[in-house]
Order: structure tokens, then sequence, then C-alpha cells
């Protein structure tokens, strides 16, 4: 039988729990508060001021949600190893931020690895070097990583393969954050670009 | 005729990169097209596999595999979303039904080419065998394009 273990800090479980909550509430019509994370109270919005992680990203500068208070950010999960979701998530916010035009200057945009045993920053900056130069990436130790997830209320599971390696599960939507830290939107991940575009606009202006 | 127009088509799309057509091959009612993959860095990451099927005839057929030189490990994967967790389960078979297209595009099915035997270049091509339940085997050549691809960089074939 074929072993999924969930991998989720001690602080994720709480956190996941928020996060179905608010996944639970989604499915009836409009898009309530996303909610859940360390960054959030019950009730209260998903909030980077309130989250706790640091990460060391691709230039090999440490990096905690303050530094990102001030402007907005956008943050996604993913790994190097993945063939499909990760090179598409990295295109379509490329085309996004080719398309907010000088706006695009105004946020900031990370990639935090789940799989931060094979993602160091060196290996992260090969591979983002690839792609749009303002996308920076996140990496840490395997508990700087579940740190984090909880923040955000990203869930991520290792799944072995038969042949020894193994691929990821992980959260696919963008997360969106004002300049105040609070969480202004998430794109998932099979969203239009026409309504992304404006999600970023909101959280910019 | 028809050779002189596309001659003078090319010298005029020229400078805008024209796209050439793209390969296809048929096997009975189907048509297998539009293939391409990413380049890689190095070997240790799998590679993707993407193609689009038509089947013209009056029968569903369905993929069940794939083979391919270029990697020990290939595979038939389809990325799901589910509560916003996307995964890439295996799909045992891809259904082809009659009188539809099914593209393995991002996002969705693709090939998943794990165990990589070489470095997959940008402006290589390699081939890729599809094996179908009633069709039987059909090989197609892949172009490599960028690994900022999110397409295939040919026109469909009429
Ligand atoms: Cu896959």
């Amino acid at each position: 039988m074929r072993r999924r273990g969930l991998i989720l800090g001690a602080a994720g479980l709480a956190g996941a729990f928020g996060f179905m909550m608010g996944l639970g509430a989604w499915r009836g019509g409009d898009p309530p508060p996303p909610r859940g994370g360390e960054g959030a109270r019950d009730g209260e919005r998903m909030d980077l001021s309130r989250m706790a992680w640091e990460l060391t990203d691709d230039h090999g500068t440490r990096v905690a949600p303050r530094d990102w208070l001030g402007q907005a950010s956008m943050v996604f999960f993913g790994f190097t190893w993945c063939p499909d979701v990760c090179p598409t998530t990295l295109m379509d916010i490329s085309g996004w931020l080719d398309d907010l035009g000088p706006d695009a200057d105004r946020i900031r945009v990370s990639l935090i690895t789940v799989d931060p045993k094979r993602d160091s920053p060196q290996v992260l900056g090969e591979y983002l070097s690839n792609f749009d130069p303002r996308i920076r990436g996140l990496t840490g130790s395997p508990e700087d990583i579940a740190k984090a997830a909880a923040g955000f209320a990203v869930k991520y599971e290792r799944v072995p393969r038969d042949d020894g390696d193994y691929t990821m599960n992980h959260t696919s939507g963008v997360y969106v954050f004002r300049p105040s830290g609070a969480l202004s939107s998430i794109i998932d991940f099979h969203e239009d670009r026409q309504f992304a575009v404006p999600k970023i606009r909101r959280a910019i202006e | 005729m028809k050779r002189f127009a596309i001659v003078l088509g090319l010298a005029v799309m020229l400078p805008l990169a024209a796209a050439a057509e793209c390969a296809s091959v048929s096997a009975g009612d189907l048509t297998v097209t539009g293939a391409w993959s990413r380049a890689t860095i190095g070997t240790a990451r799998p590679a993707v596999f993407y193609v689009e099927i038509r089947n013209d005839g009056e029968t569903g057929d369905r993929l069940t595999g794939i083979d391919t030189p270029v990697a020990a490990m290939p595979m038939l994967h389809r990325t799901v979303v589910k509560d916003g967790v996307a995964s890439m389960p295996h799909a045992e078979a891809i259904d082809i039904p009659a009188g539809e297209t099914v593209s393995l595009a991002p996002g969705g099915y693709h090939g998943m080419l794990m165990e990589l035997t070489a470095p997959l270049a940008e402006g290589e091509t390699f081939p890729v065998v599809l094996r179908f339940e009633r069709a039987g085997s059909v090989e197609i050549d892949a172009p490599v394009l960028s690994i900022r691809a999110q397409g295939a960089e040919c026109d469909a074939a009429g």
C-alpha cells in the first residue's frame, strides 16, 4: 500500500482546518473573504502582518513577511521539479505582469517552494532565470516551509513514485496581498486572465 | 500552384517568424498533430509531452500509453485541481470519443516523461509512440520548444 504522508507543521493543522472551512463556504456562490492560516484570527482575513515565517530567496537574502509590507505582493507555492502546473503558473504570471505594464513595478512576486530538499536558493535561481526576472524564489528548511505554508493555509504533500522518486501535490492558487498585508484575492489555477489582472489591480490600488 | 502560394506566403511572413504547419500523422480515423515538449535543465526533472488527437470516425478510441526513447518511464498523467490543491494522477487511459478532438495540453492531460535519458534541448525533436486501443501505435515527432512555451508553435493542420 502506498503511503502518502501529509506534511503539515503543527501550526499547519489549525491553518489547514481554517482553509477547509473557508472552502466549504466558497462553494455557495459569492466568495467570502478567504480565511485561515496563522495570519488570520477567527473571522479575519489572512494578513501578512500577522505571519511569522522567515525564508531565503534565490539571491540568498533573508525574507520575512514584514519585508513585503508597503507594497502589493503576489505569492504562490510550487516546486521546480513540477513539469506542468508550475511552468504554466510562471508563464501566466509573466503574462499578467506584461498586461499590468508599468504598474507591475508596484507588486512583488514570489514562488515559495514546497520541495526544499531539492529546491535550494541556487537551484531556484537557475530555474527561475528562464522566466520573468521579477519572480523571486523562496526556500528554507522543511520546518521553515511548513511554517510559511501554515501562514498561507497552503497544503502540500509528498507523493512517492514507483521508481523511488517523488512528486508534490500542492495548493496551486496565487495569493494577492494589499500593501497593508491584507489578503486581497486568490487567483485559481484555471482562472481566466481577464479576471486575474483586475484582481491584481485591485490589490495595487 | 499551391507550392508557389506557400513560398510567396513565407517570403512575406518571414520577418514575423512564420510558423510552419504542424506535423500530422493519421492512423485509421485518428489524426495526431501539434506535438510539442519543453526544454529541460539536465535530466533530473521530468519533461512533458503535449499533443492533439482528432477522431473523425464513428467509434471511440482510447489512448492507453506512450513510449519514447528519451525517457525510461513515460506515463500519461492528468493535472487535477481539487479544493485548490493540484495533483497529477496517472491516467490509465484517455478517451478519444468519436467526432471529437482531445488535447494533451498544459494544466490537463500530459505525457509525463520521467527518467530522461538525455536533456531535452530547444530546437531538437524526439519521437513519441502513442498506443491506441483500436488504431494501434502512432509515431509522431515532438519538437522541443522553450521552457517558457505554452503551446505548439505551428499552425494546426487543415
Ligand atoms: Cu505529470
